[in-house]
């Protein structure tokens, strides 16, 4: 007898199963945008964008044009391609680090500009790639490699609250998410509203994943679930941060 | 297609700077992203006043890295795309550059040399030789000409977009601050009046068909899984790269094959050295002019034939001895012996070369 995987149609079979470690976010987060691409009829416009730390795994995830980039540099290359082929969907797909950290400024200068595309970020409280250090969004008092006795934030700031801040400094028309792989149902509904978004020709979208990583967290199922459900969605308000003609401007509630 | 931008040849008196941006426009180039560096903003100054009216765009990005990665971008979309840089911005340049040698992509930079280390000055230099021919990491492929005045910052930045197009390296023209703010009379033209006929640009991404269903799917990358898969990549690039150097290498001389003493060098200050090896040779010197168009690659065959026959070469730029340094190691074995006139981040005048060959013969 076998059972008929549920995968996206956008998605590629031959490389499946994914390169991700057992676990890991990003199949979840990929499968949410799959099942939006797929929803919206863009599998043959779509242009996807992956970073370089754990997301350049995704390089040929998908049967989409794919370009996998330089560490934090997924938004400008997304850029150029959208001002060059305007008829293009542009999806780039990032990590924590590459776009609150290393790319942090295109991040910034593409909301300020209202780049027409989708920026996908996975936010894992740290660089999993390279062997867990400490990242922007690294929770006050987490132990990673590079915080081994928690992260002092006296010495290295707050995490980084990113659709915050991008919802701060963009203008009407900007989409603006927060979603987590605990709820894929919504997940996948916040990124289809952002590539709805850039359909519509309205401007910047841009969808946080609060994700899992138990290999670097040392979790196991249980405690990496609680990692994410209690700890994290306590720092990290998921929802919708801003929409066209919606006057939010706070993160809604879960649901 | 775009309109014919210049109808018919024209003589005109005006900056490098805006020389190039009416060569790209000749070339139809479609879009350029830039960020502001002196000695090259007004390639964009140009460029922004004059895209608009032939129906093509500009960028300006929030950094170089992004206005790399963004002309990155452009290519891979299909189009002719450009960027201009300078100094500090050169340096961050690099990293996009990398990936454009890294996955062929043909993307045009032009680079308006200041001194430096550092923020130095915006006015003049040779020092960005190394980092535009030898930058990034790895070892990557380009090719990288390099201009001596206008009328070559014209013709070079046509020719830059069919030789990145043609053999997907990207590609560099190098002039200087110079050369940028320098006003100087050229001919304007229509590259198919001169049967110069445009590579055409194809799309990485975004081709005609759904991916998986009517064609397989573009998937362009630059990391490899184990050092035999890079390995054989590189194996390839590199057959590539010396199969076309031949083609693309280009060089100007004057009796360098016979004669004992050559001057060599390149970009503004080799006109220096043409007019005195022009004056030497009047009278009676026996002295001869090697210039390197392309940087990179170097015409290595001709100027190991020259580095044999001659008995000195006298290296002369503004630099402390980055031409040098490609020179040596293209010609290494080869009989000549080596010499030099280094003025790094200064102008360098013909009398100056001449006293120095003067001194040496």
């Amino acid at each position: 007898m076998s059972v008929q995987v549920a995968m996206p149609k956008c998605w590629r079979v031959e490389t499946k199963p994914h390169k991700f470690c057992p676990g890991c976010g990003h199949g979840i987060v990929l499968k949410a945008l799959g099942q939006a691409i797929d929803d919206l009829g863009i599998q043959d416009r779509a242009v996807f964008g992956c970073d370089i730390g754990c997301s350049l795994l995704s390089w040929d995830f998908f049967n989409v044009d794919t370009i996998q980039t330089h560490h934090g540099r997924t938004t400008p290359v997304i850029t150029g391609i959208k001002r060059a082929n305007p008829n293009l969907i542009g999806i780039a797909y990032m990590g924590d680090g590459g776009g609150y950290a290393i790319g942090s400024q295109h991040l910034v200068n593409a909301a300020a500009r209202n780049e027409n595309i989708t920026a996908i970020l996975v936010n894992n409280t740290q660089y999993g790639m390279t062997g867990g250090q400490m990242a922007p969004t690294t929770l006050p008092g987490q132990k990673t490699e590079t915080s081994p006795y928690g992260r002092d934030i006296a010495k290295t700031g707050n995490p980084t609250l990113g659709p915050e801040m991008v919802a701060a400094i963009t203008r009407d028309g900007a989409y603006v998410a927060r979603g987590t792989v605990s709820n894929v149902k919504q997940l996948t509904k916040f990124i289809k509203n952002a590539l709805e978004n850039q359909l519509n020709g309205n401007g910047f979208s841009f969808v946080e994943a609060l994700s899992l990583c138990p290999t670097n967290w040392r979790t196991n199922a249980a405690d990496t679930w609680k990692f994410l459900e209690k700890e994290m969605s306590q720092y990290f308000t998921v929802g919708e941060f801003k929409a066209p003609g919606s006057q939010n401007e706070e993160g809604q509630a879960n649901g | 297609m775009a309109e014919k931008v210049i109808q018919e040849e024209k003589r005109v008196f005006m900056t490098g700077n805006e020389v190039v941006a009416w060569g790209a426009l000749a070339a139809n180039a479609e879009i350029m992203y830039g960020y502001p560096i002196t000695p090259q903003n007004e390639i964009m100054h140009y460029w922004t006043r004059l895209a608009p009216k032939h129906g093509r765009e500009f960028l300006q990005t929030e950094d170089e890295l992004s206005a790399g990665f963004t002309t990155n971008g452009g290519v891979m979309a299909g189009r002719r795309a450009f960027t201009a840089t300078a100094g500090p911005g050169n340096t961050l340049m690099q990293e996009p550059i990398s990936m454009a040698e890294a996955m062929r992509l043909p993307t045009v930079t032009v680079i308006q040399q200041r001194g430096g280390p550092s923020t130095a000055t915006v006015i003049y230099s040779q020092q960005e030789v190394t980092l535009t021919t030898l930058g990034g990491n790895g070892e990557g492929l380009r090719v990288v000409y390099s201009t001596a005045n206008h009328q070559e910052l014209f013709d070079y930045t046509i020719k830059a977009f069919n030789t990145a197009w043609k053999y997907r390296f990207p590609t560099f023209v190098l002039a200087d601050g110079y050369q940028a703010k320098m006003r100087e009379s050229l001919v304007m033209y229509d590259p198919a009046a001169k049967g110069i006929e445009m590579v055409p640009t194809e799309a990485f991404v975004g081709k005609e068909g759904t991916p998986g269903v009517d064609r397989e799917p573009g998937h362009f990358r630059n990391t490899y899984n184990v050092e035999e898969e890079l390995y054989d990549v590189l194996q390839g690039y590199f057959a590539d790269y010396n199969k076309m150097a031949p083609q693309v290498a280009e060089y100007k001389e004057i009796a360098s094959k016979e004669s004992k003493v050559v001057v060599m060098a390149h970009g503004v200050v080799a006109r220096a050295a043409k007019a005195a090896v022009e004056d030497l040779r009047t009278a009676g010197y026996d002295v001869g002019y090697f210039r390197p168009i392309t940087l990179r690659p170097l015409a290595v065959p001709e100027l190991r034939e020259v580095a044999n026959k001659a008995e000195k070469i006298l290296v002369v730029e503004s630099a402390n001895g980055q031409l040098d340094r490609l020179l040596k190691e293209a010609i290494y074995g080869c009989s000549a012996e080596m010499l030099s006139l280094f003025k790094p981040g200064v102008g360098i005048t013909a009398e100056e070369v001449e006293a120095r060959v003067k001194e040496i013969v």
